[in-house]
């Protein structure tokens, strides 16, 4: 039969690649039908929750639970005298360290596990944690790390030794007690010669402040044992499902293949959710202990105050160029806080993450950089946070130093990144601090970006506007924000990435049913970036079946093959391509089917939209449906029955999105307060899978980069105390502080990803943050501003504004 | 997130709420929308062992607008008050106040009556209710007492109410002149970095009378009879304005919090009154 | 010791009765007593709107609010907003306009959208981020919940006006 339907007809109909496909997930979300871990229900689930410690450090002096047990419903209160005998009083940190799951003779944080109360509901686990008794002994607090470096105040005497000496941490030496590691990477010599003798140098310090992911819905698990058959099931929060299978695996005793982790729906990561957590622990002994399922589920204050954190990084940054404004040479030393236990979810040869991508979007010839961990008594961490390990921090950093570099050379901060951005021909590019990355148009985005703003209109305007306030007519500063960053995601090479041991790759297995519809499961995990949605799309175009036939399926270690799961932008760059081979092996045995179907030779066929044609005669085709019945109905001489194929994708290098973003701020210097008046983001991220989905992921990342940068922080007092652990004052902006974004973007595939993709949920994020910054700083620059710690909030705007002496 | 056990009691009228306050003195405490009192119960920093829930309680839900005072029920919501044309009409910062207290949300449960009887120097009614001069009635055992919102506030969370008194009304002298409620906040739903509440008159160009109060600024709300005096008889210039904010200065006692340092909450304690005046005389 | 109470409510055009210690939230009523668990907890503090359900013709944060004190009050959540063989503009619109990401926060969202368009049938852009902006969400930035808003209006308007 002669086809009615025209080939673009075909293509729209598989909503495969490129199209703004509607989500899948929304109809069970909009109809408040989702799974997330809280609203799961088993028959007789107990309740778990903590006695947590309300200082920062302290020696746990007694622990009396005998009230607790009297309370109605409570059935057990686990201390770390309870999980000892089983080992698991401490645990594995995913840096190499250990940590406490409940206090063991002290505690390093306020807000640290002491004791896990498990009860028959909540409102007895909650009576019972007020009525556990315990005894503390104050000891002195180190909240600065600079201090903490120096102090005799000895925070892990688990790493100290019984002589005193400080053993190698899993990094390396330590130079003191409260020391955990210290990284380099680059050249010191030739840096520092360069740096030395430079035309042009400048210095500046910089506090990338401490601040937490928070995401909506918090922290949780339910733990079910199955003593009948041996079988641990655990439902929880997890953005690495079959990572927390083998840890829970290797801490546990529990062989893998009796552990079934299963993500539910989440709501939200943005990296909180990744590392284990002692809820995770104490739920898993709870309930193999009661042999009754068990449900933990944290408050927001436990979430702000004691889960994962991110950034708190003292950075100082040292750039030199010639004058006409061509960097030489960069260095950069960090000192990383990492509160009490280094709990950093970093590939394990790099305690300070990707940090190394700190020469950014930049040609420069030379750099080193150095980092230092430090303990000091806050929560541990850090996470990344919506970024790739520690890129926020290395792109907070040169984004700034690109602007006092500026400053020192009087020129235009737009016109000095385009002088040392890398070229486009230079691509692959070699960083001097080790990573290639793998194409790039910078100038031609930076270009469209400002032109886009009419970016000499604004400076024009700018100018009146300093004129104007130095003569009275107004108090309002306008701020110029720019930010052309580089990201490095996709975590990562199995050479050089893995987590505790387990290599970065990611998987896709796939599944043709008789009747032409699919399945495909993935070892990543959604958690709101829409994989049901964007993988489908994916398959759909590389096998040419309807992505509204394709079932993506996530989070289930029993079914899911192994991978390391998602964080903010490595599920597009691994799972995405190894998504895509595995289409292309369906796609390789469709094709001996269909040659078979249509007796010619198997390079007499050839792959067209949703079906496979003869070569020369396109009347003569067998439609995808057709062959995946076939699969199931032919006995094909030299081929199996089914059709089927699994790929685990270690990926060559990490793929490089890129963008250039502007933000124009109004700043009134009186209050402090600032107005967006409009923000500008140009996003490259290769191959663009779906637009709509690409441009929700762009709104919500400069959101949380709004909120980061303008007031979100996880501030402490003196005493250790948590000032900011309640959506009071940890800065979550609801609509009416936010703005209407402009995106944009420019297409730069990746040469080594199956599909040219380079993932986008971080992006805006990292290239967020020193926009909203640079904006703030740019305005304050005409009156002698070269630098201002974040957050912007009001008050230290104003602050900024009085030491300018603008109040005068 | 749970709160500790208590009884639970909703009496029909004034005499069964009273009853049960005598009954159990320290331990009962009253709730009208509750916004204010079950967050700080599911912190378990509210111990109230026995909760009298106000609802059914009946003669403190309405707003009646006479010709010389406007008397509002205690259990009159945030959302009531923005949506009654009559009471905007006659005493309009009234809307524009309850327009920027917390959210949507709030504002539908949330009472006046629990706005004033807090003591919560975040609360943004009593700065208001005191530029305003009203008079909150409080009914006890011994009857109803009337007493000055400017002399109702001692201390943060303590106030001229006894325990075993409810707030029933308050009672405001009919606004005139201009108006304005000037806040500024983090964001939206906080309470005030600082505010400024001014009513003000004007009689051939110059000021006849000005009404300012200050919020979130001490450990009470702070009625300026200072500020507000220095703006009587001028034409309300540059000069008036910098005397009523160093005069406001002198009154308020701001301390530092997440919001910021003293120096800085002083400096925009200054910059809100002086916007709030320069609003009201335009209005005025 | 706390006596429990005897609840009745109506929750989705269904009478639930039940007793009630004093202290039990409505959020938990709906979520663990009755099983309706599109409704949602994001904190303790009454900031983030995840709770937020239709009480007696308001808006108001589930997880602030006695089971007790709602006696004898009709309750409107997610669920009873619109199923599948009944989708209420709102939830198309969220699809069709991207409105949601994790769906963590949508339940509330959504719920407090239908009574801010009964408030405002045709908002503006700044009325609806005011009268939103009891309800927090971290994924969308909140511009496409917005457009959702708006185009759920434009429909609901649509349709009233060739009702009439």
């Amino acid at each position: 039969m002669k086809d009615e339907i025209t080939r673009e007809e075909r293509v729209g109909n598989l909503k495969g690649m490129g199209c703004s496909r509607k989500r899948v997930e929304d109809a069970r979300f909009t109809q408040g039908k989702g799974n997330y871990v809280d609203d799961i229900k088993l028959d007789g689930m107990l309740f778990g929750d903590f006695v947590r410690s309300p200082y920062a450090h302290a020696r746990v002096v007694s622990v009396d639970k005998s009230a607790a047990l009297e309370v109605p419903g409570v059935l057990a209160v686990l201390t770390a005298e309870d999980l000892a005998p089983l080992g698991l009083h401490w645990m594995p940190t995913l840096a190499g360290d250990k940590q406490m799951v409940l206090a063991d003779g002290k505690v390093l944080f306020q807000g640290q596990e002491v004791a896990f109360v498990v009860a028959e509901d909540r409102y007895a686990a909650a009576d019972g944690i007020e009525a556990v008794l315990v005894e503390y002994e104050e000891l002195a607090v180190l909240v600065d790390p600079h201090e903490a470096l120096k102090s005799d105040v000895v925070l892990r005497e688990d790493l100290v030794a019984a002589d005193g000496s400080i053993p190698d941490g899993a990094h390396g030496p330590r130079k003191h007690p409260n020391h955990i590691f210290t990284w380099e990477a680059g050249d010191r010599e030739p840096t520092e010669e360069v740096l030395d003798n430079a035309d042009v140098v400048v210095e500046e310090s910089m506090y990338y402040h401490r601040t937490h992911p928070c995401p909506l819905e918090t922290c949780g698990c339910v733990a079910s044992m199955d003593k009948v058959n041996g079988k641990l099931t655990l439902w929880g929060t997890f953005q690495a499902p079959h990572a927390i299978r083998t840890v829970v695996s290797l801490i546990s005793g529990i062989e893998e293949h009796n552990i079934r982790v299963i993500s539910p729906d989440i709501g939200g990561g943005f990296g909180n959710k990744v590392g284990a957590y002692a809820g995770y622990v104490c739920s898993v002994v709870a309930s193999i202990v009661t042999g009754k399922p068990v449900k933990w589920v944290e408050d927001r204050m436990d979430n702000l105050m004691t889960t994962a954190f991110a950034r708190d990084y003292h950075m100082t940054g040292k750039i030199s160029a010639t004058k006409e404004g061509k960097i030489t040479a960069l260095k950069c030393s960090v000192i990383a806080d990492h509160g009490g236990f280094d709990a950093c979810a970093d590939p394990t040869k790099f305690p300070a993450g990707f940090m190394n991508i700190c020469t950014g979007s930049y040609d420069i010839p030379t750099a080193f950089l150095e980092v230092d961990g430090v303990y000091t008594n806050k929560a541990p961490g850090g996470v990344s946070y919506r970024c790739s390990f520690r890129v926020t921090e290395a792109v907070y950093l040169i984004e700034r130093m690109i602007e006092v570099l500026a400053i020192e050379l009087n020129m235009d901060a737009a016109e000095l990144r385009r002088i040392n951005f890398i070229k486009k021909e230079q691509f692959p590019y070699q960083a001097a601090l080790g990573w290639e990355y793998d194409s790039g148009d910078y100038h031609t985005a930076w270009d469209k970006a400002l032109k886009a703003v009419d970016y000499d209109g604004l400076r024009a305007e700018q100018t009146q506007r300093v004129e104007d306030f130095k003569a009275g007519k107004t108090r309002k500063l306008m701020g110029i924000g720019l930010s052309f960053f580089t990201e490095i995601v996709g975590a990562g090479p199995v050479k050089n990435c893995d987590i505790l041991g387990l290599g970065m790759f990611d998987s896709c297995e796939i599944r043709i049913h008789p009747t032409g519809s699919a399945i495909a499961r993935l070892g990543t995990i959604s958690q709101g970036q829409g994989h049901a949605t964007t993988f489908a799309q994916i398959l759909a175009s590389e096998i040419g079946l309807p992505a509204d036939s394709i079932t993506i399926e996530e989070g289930d270690t029993d079914t899911a093959p192994y991978g390391l799961g998602t964080y903010g932008s490595r599920s597009t760059p691994v799972a995405g391509a190894a998504t895509a081979m595995a289409g292309r092996k369906i796609r390789a045995k469709a094709q001996m089917i269909a040659a078979y179907l249509l007796e010619v030779h198997d390079n007499d066929v050839e792959f067209d939209v949703d079906r496979f044609v003869v070569k020369g005669a396109p009347e003569q085709f067998k439609t995808m449906k057709e062959i995946a019945f076939a699969a199931y109905n032919q006995a094909i001489p030299g081929i199996e029955p089914g059709l089927e194929a699994v790929s685990y994708y270690d990926p060559p290098n990490m793929t490089y999105p890129f963008g250039a973003y502007v933000c124009v701020m109004d700043i009134d210097v009186d209050t402090g307060v600032t107005e967006i008046r409009r923000f500008y983001a140009l996003d490259d991220c290769g191959t663009r899978i779906n637009p709509m989905i690409i441009e929700g992921q762009v709104h919500g990342g400069l959101t949380e980069a709004l909120a980061v940068a303008l007031g979100q922080e996880i501030a402490y007092d003196d005493m250790g105390n948590v000032k900011t652990g309640t959506l009071m004052d940890f800065f979550l902006p609801t609509a009416w502080e936010v703005p209407n974004y402009e995106t944009d973007f420019t297409v730069t595939p990746s040469p080594h990803h199956p599909i040219g993709a380079k993932g986008v949920g971080e992006s805006p994020h990292v290239g967020g943050v020193p926009c909203f910054s640079n904006a703030v700083q740019d305005a304050f620059r005409p009156f002698g501003n070269r630098h201002t710690n974040m957050p912007h909030d009001h008050w230290r705007i104003w602050q900024t504004a009085n030491k300018l002496g603008l109040h005068d | 997130m749970i709160p500790a056990a208590f009884e639970y009691y909703r009496p029909k009228d004034m005499a069964g709420v009273l009853s049960i306050l005598e009954e159990h003195g320290d331990d009962a405490r009253v709730m009208a929308g509750g916004h204010s009192l079950i967050p700080m119960m599911k912190l378990r920093m509210a111990n109230v062992p026995h909760l009298i829930d106000l609802q059914d309680v009946g003669g403190m839900s309405d707003i009646t607008i006479g010709a010389e005072r406007i008397e509002i029920g205690a259990m009159v919501t945030q959302h009531d008050i923005i949506g009654n044309a009559a009471l905007t009409a006659a005493a309009p910062i009234l809307r524009e106040a309850a327009l920027q207290i917390s959210d949507p949300q709030v504002r539908y449960m949330g009472t006046v009556g629990g706005n004033i009887a807090n003591g919560d120097p975040g609360n943004d009614m009593p700065g208001l209710m005191q530029c305003l001069d009203a008079t909150f009635s409080v009914f006890g055992a011994d009857g109803t007492r009337n007493i000055a919102a400017r002399d109702f506030y001692e201390a943060a969370y303590v106030t001229a109410r006894e325990d075993d008194e409810v707030l029933t009304h308050v009672t405001i002298p009919m606004p005139n002149g201009g108006f304005a409620y000037e806040k500024q906040k983090r964001k939206i739903g906080d309470y005030a970095t600082a505010a400024a509440a001014v009513q003000i008159t004007k009689e051939g160009g110059r000021c006849t009378s000005a009404s300012v109060a200050m919020t979130n600024l001490s450990d009470t709300p702070v009625f300026s009879t200072a500020a507000g005096g220095s703006l009587v008889g001028t034409m309300v210039d540059d000069a008036a304005l910098k005397a009523a904010v160093a005069a406001m200065l002198g009154d308020i006692d701001p301390t530092e919090d997440n919001r910021g340092p003293v120096a800085f909450k002083n400096h925009v304690a200054g910059i809100i009154l002086r916007r709030a005046i320069e609003r009201a005389w335009s209005r005025a | 010791m706390s006596h429990k109470k005897h609840v009745t409510l109506s929750v989705n055009g269904k009478t639930e009765e039940f007793l009630a210690e004093p202290r039990e939230l409505l959020i938990y009523t709906l979520r663990e007593r009755l099983n309706i668990t599109g409704p949602h907890i994001g904190c303790e503090t009454s900031h983030c709107g995840a709770c937020t359900v239709t009480i007696d013709g308001k808006s108001v944060k589930s997880c602030t609010m006695f089971a007790v004190q709602a006696e004898g009050s009709e309750i409107t959540t997610i669920e009873g907003i619109g199923g599948p063989d009944n989708l209420h503009p709102l939830q198309t619109a969220f699809k069709e306009h991207h409105g949601l990401q994790c769906g963590y926060c949508t339940p509330g969202m959504i719920t407090r959208a239908t009574k801010l368009l009964e408030e405002i049938p045709n908002p503006s852009e700044e009325e609806i981020r005011f009268g939103m902006a009891g309800n927090l969400c971290r994924c969308t930035g909140y511009q496409n919940i917005v457009k959702s808003i708006q185009a759920a209006a434009t429909e609901i308007n649509a349709a009233r006006e060739a009702a009439e």
